[in-house]
């Protein structure tokens, strides 16, 4: 009845999955309430959980990436700690089997539900608007590829508490994942949260492909296209290349686990290196879709914040381009020590560093940005220049391990640990952060506090090179990865020291949530009528902040690179149309939540082996699918008349606002007296 | 740190890739650092004495330097990696002029087995070999994919079942060398370590010698029980080894089969097949 | 590819007003085949590393029945034939020969099924299922793949007839019928991949 699923799945003899269960249990209770109290059901419902607004959908994005990211930095917490204590004959307080499944956890959380989410979430509130589009292509399918994104991390939280999550890490290698080696339903969560969440990220390369390709404003062509749409237009192309790819490891995975296939076994006749080459061959782009949107931010927040043209649009274009293409001829790199011999192994070397040159000439182009600017140091400008250190340092560390000799004594060790953290830190999550902190405003009407977030930064910063500079010391000291206790007490010290620094991000993460808190609470004093706190370059700066459902009451014209920086310059930035129209809108819908439910229904009875579950779940999806696919009625209209209302309502905010900041955006007074 | 004080030529050439890289992509890096610096400090808002040109966004000379520097390192860096990845190949075998000894390695749970075929002995977790003699191990797996590493003598590489990787190594002073396993394998992973004892030519054949006085034999029967997964494995010393032991364990795996051309093609008599390798030229 | 609009409905004075939203669903759809393309690429790519590893049990040519697959073939190919027809049908506006040629299409496809499922229920019960070797297991998931999507076609087929029935040859309607075209034509184009690479290739 209940497949393999009975009590003694759950973990009652460890304290610390105990704690931690209890912990979330706990806050998931007291957020309940807390909607229950203050009577938000129904708007949670309504405005949110079955929202098809692209705003909407990126905001929840979001939120689910910083819940994850909570989860997955608690992993970092107990590794950095037992790490810190298992020196010699000492083994800390993780036993192997719990270490194992916290480091496989970690990888696979802040991969795919916390990058993935971060910057999907991203793309979502600001592509649209920065295109001049009232939405996505598909606004449904967002929705879907937002709740099975969910459904996914909702499989990996379950397994905390319900039996175990993977022990073979966040690559999952063969055969160590298959049936033989890792009997236990760890190596399922994994499959089925990874597999789910991957359709999820599928769908939403396919359908922000065909946004930025089709909807994008008259006169947008794409080189007049902000530098944050066209990142996030390779980033989708990478998406929807590598993901198929991962779909086919991963379900011959679970053929050989649920039907004894031979696909990635030892015996029998299948092949362990295929394996890591299918893996790998998606892995490596995923790196590259997970920064690219960070990159495009950094273009983003270097142009607005040096009060300047980016410089070399061109050529970030096309270096964005060719580092699209290359992403996908590099993929060796991640086992030079398989014995493809030289000559495979020099090929895929010389692609690998052929990478940096574009990313060193996206490096140089946001420095001549800012040559000859005006920087204001905010905190989105923070990141980026801890950004630009930190990367090229880590970049270095990638050209060295891209030769293979030297990868020869240095994979798997922490040096690569210490590599890759710098790319996916101060590269892709310092890129969300400062995305985070810039188009907050657009997002809420209001911005996060300054101060905060500058001490935040802080900790951040130095928690990093605390944390991560002695582990490329480890590594050439000899220290592998994934160690749970060593032998060697000479590497104890930098383990410490490691451990210190991941105490002072922590503290930067706590800056993070009062910093949240406070701006939330101190929301009226800061309001932002203008919708445009930054002297914005680009088209999504011109919308209220938070913009109407619709983004733009009249798609905007656009002549020019840095469309709403040239409308404010020739004093259109504000001009309201002549005549308002009806706008057609998708009507909100609770199916793409319904979908996501059952994919996690699905994934949780498959783990579990409860087969009539897994086939009913599967069944309710495929109607709930029909259904949507039949309905014809999916859309509302707004009336020319309520657009009319809420547009002259923001004309009025934007006097108000004009008047109050004298100093600021002359261009805006200027239009907004024409009027 | 060990990988910067290397014990034998591998090692060595090694250590000269990572410091000859790490110097060429300096000419790029340090005037990074210092546009960085510079940038931010000249440019700051509050400077009103610094040129403000916000629509200066193009120049030709800038862009094509920042194409071609970058492209000139890494056609350096190109060099360097086509000579040095041929050169230190773990394929290639290290002219000496001393003749090589064979180990061949077998990665368990979670301990390794060196055995040594022109020796007929074999060891756990420990692996012995005179300085300055060149190594040709011969590298499989019993269990999943492990990596074969002894950092101070340089590169690692996998060990995987059903298929034998080679590696070569020496050592040129004598010493007592980590060895690991640097692919995660499973509980036992953390201690799944070996120690590397390069010593002299005498003091190895005694070695050798001493060895074969050992009660335990490496039988079939015996080694399966050493498969059995266990964590911490003692050092064990076997006086004699079952012939063909290694070709037997990668055998186990083979994907293609009694019925293969691989075997037809083996026309001598004996039923030995091939074992799948990555044997290159 | 014209979609008869002349049915004037709501849906229709939207697509006066919004008239990418039928191009941009072709298409997203068409990319979305693309990574289908790629799924199966991948798939091929695993059968052709695992084509000879037999660990000592059938080879393709011991399995392989050559005019089986061709009769399979027929079926498959015919269905595509017979549900161009239907589109062109559906050009003209006319209903019934719609449902028609999209009930002869299902039947073909289900024929093409109904062969696979035998010869797999065959292969597995003579102890050549896909549990027997490297080879095998590829070779059913290859084939499984490609009849997985088949038979997704077929249960879209079933709901577009219902579609037609109830709401008529409306341009939500129409365009839902162009895609299951895209989707029906792909698995035939993938099909003579597998027909060539598996059975004609691994029967030499």
């Amino acid at each position: 009845m209940f497949g393999k699923l009975s009590f003694a799945a759950i973990p009652f003899e460890n304290p610390i999955i105990m704690g931690a269960v209890g912990g979330s249990i706990l806050l998931a209770v007291v957020i309940l309430s807390l909607i229950t109290y203050y009577r938000k059901w129904t708007t949670l419902w309504k405005e949110w959980l079955t929202s098809l607004d692209h705003k909407r959908i990126g905001i929840m994005y979001i939120i689910l990436a910083m819940v994850m990211l909570l989860r997955g930095f608690s992993d970092a917490i107990l590794m950095r700690s037992q790490q810190a204590l298992a020196a010699g004959m000492a083994h800390g307080y993780l036993p192997p089997g719990h270490f194992d499944q916290i480091f496989s956890a970690h990888g696979t959380i802040m991969i795919v539900f916390m990058a993935m989410p971060f910057l999907v979430g991203l793309m979502n509130i600001v592509v649209p608007q920065q295109i001049g589009a009232r939405d996505v292509a598909f606004p449904f399918l967002n929705s879907v590829s937002l709740w099975l994104t969910a459904a996914g991390a909702l499989l990996v939280m379950i397994s905390l508490g319900v039996g175990e999550f993977s022990r073979a890490g966040w690559s999952g290698y063969a055969p160590l994942v298959e049936r033989q080696y890792s009997p236990g339903t760890g190596v399922d969560y994994w499959i089925w949260a990874f597999q789910i969440a991957g359709a999820g990220s599928l769908i939403t390369g396919i359908n922000f492909l065909v946004t930025i390709l089709r909807m994008r404003a008259p006169g947008m062509t794409l080189m007049r296209m902000p530098l944050f749409s066209w990142t996030t237009l390779f980033t989708n192309v990478l998406m929807i290349f590598a993901f198929p790819v991962l779909t086919v490891a991963l379900t011959l995975l679970t053929l050989d686990r649920y039907l004894g296939m031979h696909f990635f076994t030892n015996a029998l006749g299948g092949n362990i290196m295929m394996y890591v080459n299918l893996f790998w061959i998606w892995g490596h782009p995923e790196v590259y879709i997970v920064i690219l949107p960070a990159f495009g931010v950094f273009s983003e927040v270097v142009a607005t914040f040096s009060g300047k043209r980016l410089f070399g649009y061109r050529s970030l274009v096309y270096a964005t381009a060719a580092i699209m293409v290359l992403s996908f001829s590099v993929w060796v790199h991640h086992f030079f020590t398989m014995g493809a011999g030289p000559d495979v192994n020099i090929f895929f070397s010389i692609t690998t560093m052929l990478i940096a040159i574009p990313t060193g000439v996206k490096i140089f182009n946001w420095l001549f940005t800012m040559y000859r600017g005006r920087i204001r140091f905010a905190t989105p400008m923070y990141w980026t220049l801890g950004f630009l250190f930190t990367f090229t340092v880590g970049g270095m560390a990638g050209v060295l391990l891209s030769v293979p000799p030297a990868d020869y004594v240095l994979h798997n060790s922490l040096f690569l640990v210490a590599h890759f953290h710098t790319m996916l830190i101060p590269g892709s999550l310092f890129g969300f952060f400062a995305g985070y902190y810039y188009w907050f405003p657009k997002a809420f009407g209001f911005p996060l506090n300054e101060k905060w977030g500058k001490g935040a930064f802080w900790c951040w910063m130095i928690g990093f090179y605390l944390a991560f500079a002695p582990l490329y010391v480890l590594g050439f000291m000899g220290m592998p990865r994934r160690m749970e206790h060593y032998a060697n007490p000479a590497w104890q010290p930098y383990l410490v020291i490691a451990a210190v620094g991941t105490a002072v991000i922590l503290i930067g993460i706590i800056f993070q949530m009062i910093q949240l808190a406070v701006s939330i609470k101190h929301r009226h004093a800061v309001r932002d009528l203008t919708g445009d706190p930054w002297d914005g370059r680009t088209l999504e700066w011109a919308t209220s902040s938070p913009p109407a459902v619709y983004n733009f009451a009249k798609t905007p014209v656009v002549h020019d690179i840095d469309a709403f920086a040239d409308m404010k310059e020739k004093g259109i930035a504000y001009s309201p149309p002549d005549q308002y129209h009806d706008i057609h809108m998708p009507k909100n819908t609770a199916t793409g939540l319904i979908i996501g439910a059952m994919a996690a229904v699905f994934g949780f009875a498959m783990v579990w082996y409860i087969w009539w579950l897994a086939i009913l779940g599967a069944f309710i999806l495929l109607l709930t699918v029909i259904a949507r696919a039949s309905d014809d009625g999916t859309d509302y209209i707004v009336p020319a008349a309520e657009i009319e209302r809420i547009e002259k309502r923001r004309y009025r905010q934007l006097t108000a606002a004009a008047a109050n900041r004298p100093a600021d955006g002359p261009a805006m007074r200027q239009s907004l007296a024409e009027m | 740190m060990l990988l910067f004080d290397p014990k034998g030529p591998i090692g060595d050439g090694e250590r000269f890739v990572i410091l000859a890289a790490f110097v060429l992509m300096l000419i790029v890096v340090i005037p990074v650092f210092v546009m960085i610096f510079w940038f931010s400090l000249k440019y700051r808002a509050s400077n009103s004495k610094a040129i403000y040109m916000p629509k200066w966004s193009r120049s030709g000379k800038i862009e094509f330097a920042m194409w071609l520097v970058p492209f000139a390192i890494i056609t350096a860096l190109g060099f360097l990696t086509w000579n040095e990845t041929h050169h230190l190949d773990p394929y290639r075998p290290i002219n000496s002029g001393v003749k090589p000894i064979s180990i061949e390695v077998v990665s368990l749970d979670w301990k390794w087995l060196f055995i040594y075929p022109d020796y007929d002995v074999a060891v756990v977790n420990q692996v012995v070999f005179p300085i300055k003699v060149p190594l040709s191990f011969r590298i499989t797996s019993d269990t999943v994919l492990t990596s074969f590493f002894i950092p101070q003598l340089g590169s690692q590489i996998y060990a995987m079942a059903g298929k034998q990787s080679r590696l070569h190594l020496m050592a040129d002073e004598s010493g007592i060398y980590a060895g690991h396993n640097q692919q995660f394998s499973g509980r036992g992973y953390a201690d799944m370590h070996f120690k590397a004892i390069a010593t002299s030519r005498e003091k190895f054949e005694a070695w050798v010698q001493k060895t074969r006085q050992s009660a335990d034999k490496l039988d079939p029967e015996r080694y399966e029980e050493l498969g059995k997964p266990s964590v911490g494995y003692p050092v064990m010393y076997f006086s004699s080894v079952t012939p063909g032991l290694f070709d037997h364990i990668i055998r186990k795996y083979l994907p293609i089969g009694m019925n293969s051309a691989a075997m037809r093609k083996d026309d001598s008599g004996s039923t030995r097949v091939k074992p799948t390798t990555l044997e290159r030229r | 590819m014209t979609i008869d609009a002349s049915t004037i409905d709501t849906f229709a004075r939207k697509e006066i007003e919004h008239p990418d939203t039928v191009a941009n669903h072709a298409f997203g759809f068409w990319l979305y085949l693309m990574t289908d393309l790629v799924l199966f690429a991948a798939i091929f790519a695993a059968f052709a590393v695992l084509s000879h590893n037999y660990a000592g049990g059938p080879t393709g040519k011991e399995l392989f029945d050559l005019p089986y697959t061709f009769g399979e073939t027929m079926f498959l190919l015919f269905s595509s034939a017979a549900y161009g027809l239907a589109v062109l049908a559906m050009y003209k506006g006319k209903k019934n020969s719609v449902l028609t040629w999209l009930g002869v299409t299902f039947l073909l496809g289900l024929g093409f099924i109904s062969m696979e499922v035998n010869e797999f229920y065959h292969m597995i019960l003579s102890g050549n299922g896909p549990q027997r070797s490297g080879f095998l297991s590829a070779f059913f998931t290859l084939v499984g793949t490609h009849g997985a999507h088949v038979t997704f076609g077929l249960i879209w087929m079933v709901t577009m007839m219902g579609q037609v029935v109830i709401k008529g040859l409306t341009v939500p309607v129409q365009s839902r019928l162009m895609r299951l075209s895209m989707f029906w034509h792909f698995l035939d184009i993938v099909w003579i991949g597998v027909f060539t690479i598996v059975y004609l290739m691994g029967s030499t």
